[in-house]
């Protein structure tokens, strides 16, 4: 990219050179009259002008190439690699370890350093999964058609991933976030996640929860796969992927951001599945109980 | 001739609604194509306005991208589309010393469907809500599951009927360059503008079926309930991808050639030389052309098609770079030794070469499939095609409006307003897309109607947004420009600019109705230039004096082109459920759509059984207007 | 120049069809529009090819079709062709009433060939429950046969229309162009329904 980048800005500035000296020098003067001199073409020049941009076409292939059958390889079954197949829903992101038996949605926690590969479809529209500063994109596609791709992150930090196929009005919230962590790190938080669900303490509070929320959600062991799995919501990067927790630029308490995203999700994020808990019978005090325990499911990793 | 003077000759309003005459077609394309470039700006505008900020709420996530998606339609298909057939209507018959193209009346037919295509898609504004899977409309977020109003209904049908209208005119074109070019005037004797306007014609035949069949498969799985692309019940969602590109691509070359021909005009007309290398400009054209249908599954990198079609269409479309650097050295080379004037239309075309080449280079650095899965659907692709599409056809369609006005309109538009516009609009247009493309290569793809705050964007999206609005500027001068200019008397002389080179400035500006009394006789490429060098003031004609057939102005064009849009309404609403239980009736039984029918078959049944035998210009006549003038 | 005379020098010439700029601007024309509708049914055909083994468990192309029923259909429509050279050879010897004949021939064949084909469909949607929204198959073939069917259907009113006009008019250079035309148009249909026979029903039935 480097290189290609290189050659283009040494193409703009020859053309712009020439563009420049022809304005100056070839303008037609006051009292200036005659005419020039009608040039039908120059054989030589015309050829220079054809070989050497296909020369620079042929220099950018050769890379090209190579780096196309280096992306292409399926690296899904590598021995140690890391898999994730990704599910991509209107409007939010699906992530399982089929190596671990784990599943989870938005944050994507991934060990430093090792080879993630990746097996990527659709539950509905076309989505694209990208995560700008560790890799290109792939879209996802529906059932049937699956992508392949791979990266690695150098460094432990959290990257922020989007969607880069228009899926609907609230495509430009479709986030997530890939955190890269040190490998210790990454079996203890597989450990967290695996062990069994958490309940709200309080019962009936918890009955609401189970009849309400794990129709569609799934907590550890318990709940349905519709919707996002909220096993250790606590400490994700962000609610429902664009209200960002505290610890970041600009960012608030989960719980504020749990309440904001509870009292009313269409508002945070337009066309969205999720029914409105309101809507749902649920009372401001249930509601403000459910934020309260989502905020401390945390996972320890 | 028994017949001649029997046909009517309709005043005002009637007369451009019954007109077969190109110079009067090209005016309605013209103001047809100016509308709905008004109405994309605005589109573009509210775009712009949207994303000054982060988390901006001027219009809601569903309302932009009804906007993205009637911005990218209308501007593609009814905007830049009509400005370029105005110019080839114009022009074209004149350049090859023609009285009209091959068939009037299929050229207003063209004009009329055109129209109503448009004006249907438009009406999605006022009728439920406009289409909003983007002007790709990628399958499944544009089957009825996903989008659920009757937007894209109007997407596909308008766009369908559009189609035919454009379909229509380049067959027309075609017929035109190939069979009524004035004696002497072999291909490569034609002006660049008629090969680039008959490459184009080429392109739209064999690229338009494509999205005709593409548009009947999504009509099909949202009305008649078929499975094209409903997963499902095993239908491809990226077959539609393939078929929409396999049209898609060609129809950026289809848009970009005429441009470079206005160019390839407006420079030598302006440096006071020919063309540098026509040949090979001839070539080049024919090889972008060529290539062009080879390289659509370069808007695909990302979709998966496997290493082995990404690194085949990564070089097929990397080798476009090579004629089209051809062209752009031999533009740069015909001003080489010439005498460079400065006018509006100059001004447009020369602007035209370094934003192009931006363009282009973007466009090579997008080829390579490894980096477009970086830079694909981000602003930087957004930027790239903007300044294909705006800095290199609009700034060309500009050269060419500024360029033939005095020889459409008989004035010549105000060149103090004109320089004006290109300064504005040229800043404007870097403003707004050079920052864009940095607005992708930090992660802002495209098609978000909002962002969130502290990723950098927010300063570069205001700079783009202030730029749009100068751009917008330069267009109402340009409105303005052309109505002040209407105010004026008529009257210029034959060849307004003095170094006319091609045959349409031989004739009088605008040109009598039958636009040669006489067909004239190119003896070269640049013929009118030839005759001139040689001392002539005149072209030499090739026939005698002589009466003048014309074909008679006819209502037909528009009430077909009526029909075929009440068909495309009741087709629409065929399941729809209405309150009112007569419009069930009509709708749901499809008497609506055959009532439409029925009108334009009819009146291609009517075309058919009465023949046009049309009128004379008698020789007497001729010579009247010749004292006149 | 132009002329809209009847005829050239007070007679009809060899190729009445081509004797005036307009007659030989449609016929070139029509080439062109025909290059246009091969690449409509070629990308027809494409979505046909990559949808015809999408059955979602509905009937299949082998469990369908039925060779004999499409093998008389191919027929019939290869004959018109031929019925429609025929007509054109009337033409150029001048001979209106032959010419009319056989375009009468034509036009029968092409109603026989369509009166198979709706037959065929209404067999497959009443007794097979095979039907537009079955499965991506059934939306492809029908696409692709009904496109074709339809351009039958139109143009057996078009020569229909033709044959009035010949009774009319009698042939001229404004009514030959015509015949001319819509003979290229039926033998642009034939060839496409050749490749229909191929692709979609002897490949349905062996592949």
């Amino acid at each position: 990219m480097k290189l290609a980048i290189s050659i283009m800005v040494v193409v703009l500035l020859i053309v712009f050179a020439i563009t420049a000296y022809v304005l100056v020098k070839f303008r037609r003067r006051a009292g200036q009259s005659g005419v020039p001199e009608q040039v039908e073409g120059n054989f030589k020049l015309e050829i220079i002008w054809t070989v050497i941009p296909l020369i620079l076409v042929i220099v950018l292939a050769v890379p090209t190439v190579q780096q196309v059958f280096a992306f292409g390889d399926d690296h899904f079954n590598d021995k140690d690699a890391v898999q994730v197949k990704v599910t991509s829903h209107q409007y939010w992101w699906e992530f399982e370890y089929p190596q671990y038996g784990v599943k989870t949605a938005q944050d994507l926690i991934i060990p430093v350093k090792k080879k993630i590969a990746f097996e990527l479809k659709t539950a509905d529209v076309l989505h694209s999964f990208w995560v700008p500063s560790l890799s290109g994109k792939m879209d996802t596609n529906p059932d049937g058609t699956l992508n392949k791709f791979s990266f690695s992150a150098d460094k432990e930090g959290v990257f922020r991933g989007k969607c880069a196929e228009l899926c609907g009005p609230s495509h430009g919230f479709m986030e997530f976030k890939v955190k890269s962590v040190s490998e210790a790190s990454f079996d203890k938080w597989v450990t967290a996640m695996k062990a069994p669900a958490v309940l709200p303490e309080d019962a009936a509070l918890a009955e609401v929860f189970k009849k309400q929320c794990l129709s569609c959600h799934a907590v550890g062991d318990q709940g349905g796969p519709v919707a996002p799995n909220l096993t250790g919501i606590g400490s994700r990067e962000s609610v429902a992927s664009i209200l960002l927790n505290e610890g970041q630029e600009g960012g608030k308490p989960v719980k504020e951001n749990l309440k904001t995203w509870l009292d009313d999700p269409q508002a945070v994020k337009p066309g969205n599945k999720m029914p409105s808990p309101k809507d749902l019978g649920l009372t401001d005090e249930q509601i403000d109980g459910i934020a309260d325990y989502l905020a401390n499911y945390k996972l320890n990793y | 001739m028994a017949h001649a003077h029997s046909v009517k000759r309709h005043k005002g309003l009637m007369d451009w609604l019954t007109t077969v005459d190109h110079k009067k077609i090209g005016i309605l394309y013209l103001l047809a194509g100016g509308l709905f470039f008004g109405i994309g700006g605005i589109e573009a505008l509210l775009i712009r306005l949207q994303l000054i900020k982060p988390m901006n709420d001027l219009v809601s996530a569903q309302t932009f991208n009804e906007l993205i998606t009637m911005h990218g339609t209308t501007m593609i298909f009814l905007g830049v589309m009509p400005v370029i057939f105005a110019l080839m209507n114009a022009v074209i018959p004149l350049q090859i010393g023609a009285r009209d193209v091959a068939f009037p009346f299929l050229n207003s037919l063209g004009f009329w469907t055109f129209l109503f295509g448009g004006i249907l898609l438009n009406l999605s504004w006022v009728m439920g809500g406009a289409p909003d899977a983007g002007w790709t409309s990628y399958t499944p977020l544009s089957t009825n599951t996903y989008s659920t109003t009757h937007g894209v209904d109007f997407y596909t049908i308008g766009l369908q009927i559009a189609g035919l209208g454009t379909l229509i005119g380049g067959i027309n074109f075609l017929a035109t360059i190939i069979t009524m070019r004035a004696p002497g005037m072999s291909f490569m004797r034609m002006p660049m503008f008629t090969w680039t306007a008959f490459i184009t014609s080429a392109m739209i035949l064999f690229a338009f079926p494509a999205i005709t069949v593409g548009l009947v498969l999504l009509t099909f799985d949202r009305i008649l309930g078929a499975n094209f692309f409903e997963v499902a019940n095993g239908g491809s969602p990226v077959l539609w991808q393939h078929i929409f590109w396999i049209f898609g691509h060609p129809e950026v070359y289809i848009l970009i050639l005429p441009a470079f021909g206005v160019i390839s005009e407006v420079i030598p007309t302006f440096a006071r030389k020919r063309l540098f290398g026509y040949s090979s400009m001839v070539f080049a054209t024919i090889l972008i052309a060529f290539l062009g249908f080879m390289v659509w599954a370069h808007h695909m990198f990302t979709t998966g098609l496997g290493p082995v079609a990404n690194a085949l269409f990564s070089i097929s479309t990397m080798l476009i770079a090579v004629p089209t650097g051809i062209k752009i050295f031999n533009w740069l080379f015909t001003m080489w030794g010439g005498q460079v004037r400065f006018t509006a239309a100059n001004l447009f075309a020369i602007g035209f070469i370094p934003t192009f080449v931006m363009g282009g280079v973007t466009g090579v650095m997008l080829a390579s499939a490894p980096a477009d899965y970086q830079f694909h659907d981000t602003y930087f692709v957004v930027a790239h095609f903007h300044y294909v599409i705006v800095g290199g056809l609009v700034f060309g369609l500009f050269a060419g409006l500024h360029y033939w006005w005095p020889k459409m309109f008989g004035r010549v538009l105000n060149e103090t307003i004109g320089k004006w516009e290109f300064w504005l609009f040229a800043i404007g247009f870097h403003l707004t897309f050079f920052v864009q493309h940095f607005l992708g290569l930090m992660g802002m793809q495209r098609r978000i109607f909002t962002y969130l705050p502290n990723q950098g964007f927010d300063t570069l999206n205001l700079v783009s947004t202030v730029g749009a609005f100068l751009m917008g500027v330069g267009v109402l001068l340009f409105l303005f420009n052309t109505i002040l200019t209407a105010t004026k008397p008529k009257g210029v002389a034959n060849d307004p600019w003095e170094d006319g080179r091609t045959l349409e400035w031989t004739i009088a500006s605008p040109p009598a109705e039958y636009n040669f009394k006489q067909i004239p006789l190119v003896r070269g490429i640049d013929a009118y230039w030839k005759e001139k060098m040689a001392g002539n003031k005149e072209m030499t004609p090739a026939e005698p004096l002589g009466p003048i057939h014309m074909p008679s102005p006819t209502i037909l064009p528009f009430v077909m082109s009526v029909g075929i849009f009440i068909a495309g309404l009741g087709m629409m609403f065929s399941k729809e459920h209405f309150s009112n239980s007569f419009m069930s009736l009509i709708f749901n039984n499809w008497i609506v759509v055959i009532i439409g029918l029925l009108i334009t078959f009819g009146s291609m049944l009517l075309r058919s059984l009465f023949d046009d035998h049309g009128w004379h210009i008698e020789v007497e006549e001729l010579e009247e207007e010749g004292v006149k003038a | 120049m132009t002329s809209h005379a009847e005829t050239v020098n007070g007679e009809l010439p060899h190729e009445p069809e081509k004797a005036t700029l307009e007659g030989r601007n449609k016929i070139l024309s029509f080439w062109l529009f025909l290059g246009g509708e091969a690449v409509l049914f070629g990308t027809l055909f494409a979505t046909f090819l990559a949808l015809r083994n999408q059955t979602n468990d509905g009937p299949t192309a082998n469990e369908l079709f039925q060779l004999p029923m499409t093998a008389a259909a191919t027929l019939i429509l290869l004959v018109s062709s031929l019925t429609s050279v025929f007509a054109i050879q009337a033409m150029h010897k001048h001979k209106v009433a032959a010419l009319r004949v056989w375009l009468m021939v034509t036009v029968v064949l092409g109603l026989g060939f369509l009166g198979l084909e709706i037959y065929e469909f209404a067999e497959y949607v009443t007794a097979e429950k095979f039907g537009m929204t079955t499965s991506a198959f059934s939306s492809a073939f029908y696409t692709l046969v009904g496109f074709h069917g339809a351009h039958v259907a139109f143009g057996v009113l078009w020569i229909s229309v033709l044959i009035g006009q010949l009774y009319k008019k009698g042939l001229t250079v404004v009514t030959a162009p015509k015949v001319y035309v819509s003979a290229m148009y039926w033998h642009f249909i034939d060839v496409v329904w050749v490749f229909i026979f191929t692709v979609v029903y002897l490949l349905g039935k062996v592949g």
